[in-house]
């Protein structure tokens, strides 16, 4: 690699360059679409390149216009948010695909600025450096996901989106008070400066207590997962799949990040808190998502059981937990965003998504019901897919912990979810004699989801590139030992 | 990469290949899809042919992946593993014949013979798998590709015993994730070994290793068929009869009890089980099975079904053969893992022959069909021969050296087991050879298909021939070099050398 190549700074790249292809989309919505696309492979390259950067570099700091903190704005980049970068862009480029088919002319307008800010807001997000930054960049992704969840229109989009506007801004607002209390006391807001300097004291623990539930409620973590189910099934499918793969998996990020680096002082009790509602969400969500019959419905439950495993790691607090949950996160992401496409399948197809009434779908989408059944093995956690990878880590270390009781809930989670995405696809295997009835949707909608769910199984057999991507920089092992 | 780290590869890949291109096969495309069918199970047949000359002059061939952080993808081939990834390549060409005639004219045969190769690679997976991992792995693409094949039909009944094989495979594949995570995390490592790699780990550990155990038997039990966990096989019957031969004799089944022997020989290592106080408890629980099976056996009328509980008594022979603990035993169950994969395969063969031809699916329709389809009804009764364990028979081989191995053990119990169950596997086989051969044919046969001069289509005829034949080969031939049970032998004198 040259020296020119290596100083390209990507970070800025990737922040900027979504952000001006939204106005650029608003300022000419006719060209919105194929402008659309093009930004989107713009950004896949651009953490392609981060990527070989970070590569050869290791993990990057970077001072905006040249002011350091505590001052200035800095940016942080290590393999962590190289990761949480190229799922976005994977899905983001997946959905994007997909979103050039599905929308039409008064709604395409309307999506394309809003879906590049929010993807500039997520990249930002991956990339902050100090947790008032995490702030303004979390407040902005919320503001477009709710943006986007209205889009659909209607009274039942609407009643969604407002819900969804309320618990976010609560959330965003209990974090900003954290946020506040410890720049308060301790004068800093940059992560590794307040690491430094912060001990346990009432204001420290209570802004703890504040950015936690702050996060817990933006991440949709059982028992405050409420509103995650109608928001999710009454967005348009496109942005079903974002929020589901990224949205909530953003403030799911924040909050690793600061357990690693400041929360340490909340005391292991709290750590075996956030696992116990996990469990209650692996379950709940698993429950709930069997007894639906409305498939978009039953998608967004299994986003609530799925979301419980990332917490699994909390308690068990050891590298190849804080590496399974990180997996499981990505596979999930990838695997959720086919779901909720091939859910859009569907729904464009046959008008309804009631999952009794899907007779003989294997005949009429077979490449969408192939979506679904990959996308399934992987939420299933079965191999070969990253869903397994990610189950197995987190297995093995709860055994090694002695913690065996989350083990239980791992395999329980996975037979609920095996229930649920079989009730699905035993309806869709009727008898016909119809063998095909090609010609229904547009091929661009049903490989998209295909293309998603091939990710989440290839996760499962080549994962040298992610375990070796995740060690630069690696943040876990300054955590709490377990 | 050299021959000797990609060949195992390639065997896996010459069946999931043409298996993924056929999903993208329009229907009407007969033809390509019978040339990728045959192509691919040709190139396998003939690999698996090299791999065996190989192993026999002592070429060491394995393929490594990294998979997680310390643990590979293993595929490796020893002489277990030659000797039930040779009976999967050569009965998958059989079988792949008979279905490409079977489905003749039926609607979705792009999407069966998809998951069908899918079907092969995961049992072909299954019997290289090099390490527990690996097993698991392939075990678990096997549940899910056989699924399709279950529920292929689409019909309520179909579905329902598609529901039920799930609930029981899911379930214990779930067992064994548990049990093999576990038994990771005591040993940091899971590679088949001879003779075990868990005789060194402390005895505090043993208790734990018994539940370990006991997980990883429950877990392969299901698809093994031992009692109780056999509940889902017979249902499995209303799949199509190329389905049912391969999961009764190739894959599902086969599966199960491979990974038991795999678990005691090279998990646990025989004499370490034996200490453990384990082998006693599997051999009467394999015992149960044999003679409940057969004694299920005995009042089912449907066809398919007796067949089916024929399957549970006759793998668990394999278990049995394990569980009986020395060399002679160990021969004969090992060696059965063949002989019943042939006999079966017959068995379902000519059962889907009477289905299709003729209508016939009960026994008591059967009267006089040896009349209407002499070539048929012969290799029936040679498969049920070899079943009943008449010499010179392949299945006369397998009790023999089981008889022998029990006494030889000093287990003379198993004697009364071995005896029992061939009265009743005669007692439930000979009536329908009565019937068919020495009663009357009736004036009209339930739902006849002409076929002109010939019985039936002949490739529905030639594999059920083959397959008896390779029946009495297998028996008159059975100490011939690279017989399966010169194999047997040579696995067992590397388990129990001293």
């Amino acid at each position: 690699m040259t020296g020119a190549f290596m100083s390209i700074p990507w970070v800025v790249i990737l922040i900027m360059l979504p952000l001006a292809g939204a106005m650029a989309c608003f300022l000419y919505p006719a060209k919105s679409k194929s402008l659309g696309l093009v930004v989107a492979l713009a950004i896949f390259a651009s953490v392609s390149g981060l990527g070989f950067q970070l590569v050869e570099l290791g993990a990057q700091r970077y001072t905006v216009g040249g002011w350091g903190a505590p001052l200035g704005i800095d940016l942080y980049v290590d393999g962590l948010s190289l990761l949480m970068l190229a799922v976005t862009a994977l899905v983001g480029l997946g959905v994007s695909t997909y979103a050039s088919s599905y929308f039409d002319h008064p709604k395409a307008i309307h999506f394309w600025p809003l879906w590049l800010f929010l993807w500039s807001a997520l990249n930002a997000l991956f990339l902050s450096a100090d947790i008032f930054n995490l702030y303004v960049t979390l407040e902005l992704m919320g503001l477009g996901a709710v943006a986007l969840v209205a889009l659909a229109g209607g009274a039942n989009a609407l009643a969604g989106a407002m819900r969804y506007l309320l618990v976010s801004l609560l959330g965003s607002l209990a974090y900003l008070l954290g946020v506040a209390l410890l720049y308060h006391s301790f004068g800093s807001v940059d992560i590794v400066m307040l690491s430094q300097h912060i001990e346990p004291s009432p204001a420290a623990l209570a802004a703890v207590g504040l950015m936690s539930t702050g996060l817990l409620l933006k991440t949709a973590l059982f028992p405050l997962h409420f509103w995650l189910p109608p928001a999710h099934a009454s967005a348009p499918a496109p942005v079903s799949a974002l929020l589901s793969a990224l949205v909530v998996k953003a403030s799911f990020y924040i909050l690793l990040r600061l357990w690693l680096e400041i929360f340490p002082l909340a005391g292991a009790s709290f750590g075996q808190l956030l696992g116990l509602l996990g469990a209650g969400a692996v379950l709940w969500g698993g429950i709930q998502a069997l007894r639906q019959t409305r498939l978009k419905l039953l998608i967004a439950y299994s986003t609530v059981s799925q979301l419980g495993y990332l917490f699994l790691a909390f308690p068990l607090g050891t590298s190849i937990a804080w590496k399974g949950a990180i997996y499981m996160l990505l596979s999930h992401a990838m695997a959720k965003a086919a779901m909720f496409i091939a859910a859009g399948n569907i729904l464009r197809s046959d008008g309804h998504d009631r999952i009794a009434d899907l007779d003989r779908l294997a005949q009429r989408l077979p490449l969408t019901v192939t979506a679904f059944a990959l996308a399934g093995v992987s939420i299933m956690g079965l191999p070969p897919s990253g869903g397994f990878i990610a189950k197995w880590m987190l297995l093995e270390a709860s055994i090694r912990s002695g913690q065996w009781w989350w083990g239980v809930v791992l395999i329980v989670g996975g037979l609920l979810a095996a229930a649920y995405i079989f009730k699905v696809i035993g309806h869709a295997f009727t008898q016909s004699e119809q063998p095909h009835e090609a010609g229904l949707l547009p091929t661009r909608m049903e490989w998209a989801a295909l293309a998603l769910a091939l990710v989440a199984i290839l996760l499962g057999l080549f994962t040298t590139v992610p375990f070796a991507l995740l060690e630069i920089g690696l943040p876990f092992d300054k955590g709490r030992a377990g | 990469m050299s021959w000797s780290t990609t060949l195992p590869l390639l065997i896996v890949g010459s069946s999931l290949l043409p298996g993924l291109a056929i999903f993208f096969l329009s229907e009407e495309r007969v033809v390509s899809r019978t040339i990728l069918n045959l192509t691919g199970a040709f190139l396998k047949l003939v690999l698996v042919g090299a791999m065996l000359w190989g192993v026999s002059h002592g070429h060491h061939y394995e393929t490594r992946l990294p998979l997680l952080p310390e643990l590979d993808l293993v595929l490796r081939a020893g002489p277990l593993a030659m000797l039930f990834v040779t009976l999967s390549a050569g009965l998958w060409l059989v079988t792949t014949v008979y279905a490409i005639g079977y489905l003749e004219g039926s609607p979705h045969r792009s999407r069966f013979f998809g998951f069908f190769s899918l079907c092969v690679t995961a049992t072909v997976g299954v019997a290289l798998a090099g390490n527990l991992l690996t097993f698991l792995l392939f075990y678990e693409l096997l549940t899910l590709s056989t699924y399709p094949l279950i529920i292929h039909r689409g019909t309520e009944e179909s579905r329902r015993a598609g529901r039920v094989y799930l609930i029981y495979t899911i379930a214990g594949g779930a067992l064994l994730l548990l049990a093999t995570v576990w038994l990771y995390t005591l040993t940091g490592t899971l590679e088949f070994t001879v003779r075990g790699f868990l005789s060194e780990l402390d005895t505090s550990l043993h208790p734990t290793l018994i539940i370990i155990f006991v997980l990883l038997i429950a877990g392969l039990g299901v698809k093994a068929a031992l009692i109780p966990l056999h509940g889902w096989l017979p249902q499995a019957m209303v799949a199509p009869a190329p389905v049912s031969a391969l999961l009764h004799a190739v894959a599902v089944v086969k599966a199960g009890a491979f990974g038991i022997v795999r678990i005691v020989y090279d998990v646990f290592g025989i004499e370490f089980t034996a200490s453990l106080g384990l082998t006693l408890p599997l051999a009467i629980l394999a015992a149960s099975t044999v003679i409940y099976g057969s004694l299920r056996a005995l009042f089912q009328d449907d066809l398919k079904r007796r067949l089916a509980f024929s399957t549970v008594s006759q793998v668990s022979y394999i278990v049995l053969g394990v569980a009986i603990v020395g060399p002679i035993a160990t021969i004969g169950g090992l060696v059965h893992l063949v002989h019943q994969g042939v006999q079966k395969i017959t068995l379902f063969f000519c059962a889907g022959n009477l289905a299709e031809t003729l209508g016939i699916h009960k026994i008591s329709e059967m009267n006089g069909v040896g009349r209407r389809m002499p070539w048929t009804m012969a290799a029936f009764t040679v498969g049920a021969f070899g079943m009943i364990g008449a010499p010179p028979l392949a299945g006369f081989v397998s009790k023999w050296y089981l008889g022998l191995g029990a006494l030889d053990a000093g287990q003379s119990w198993v004697m009364i087991i071995l005896a029992g169950s061939s009265l009743l596997n005669a007692a439930y086989f000979l009536p329908i050879l009565h019937v068919a051969w020495f009663k009357a044919p009736p004036d009209s046969w339930p739902m006849e298909r002409s076929f002109g001069r010939h019985e039936t289509a002949w490739a529905l005829l030639a594999p059920p021939m083959v397959t008896a034949i390779l029946v009495l080969v297998l028996g008159l031939l059975a100490s011939a070099p690279f017989s399966p049970l010169e194999w047997a032998r040579l696995i067992t004198t590397r388990e129990f050398a001293p």
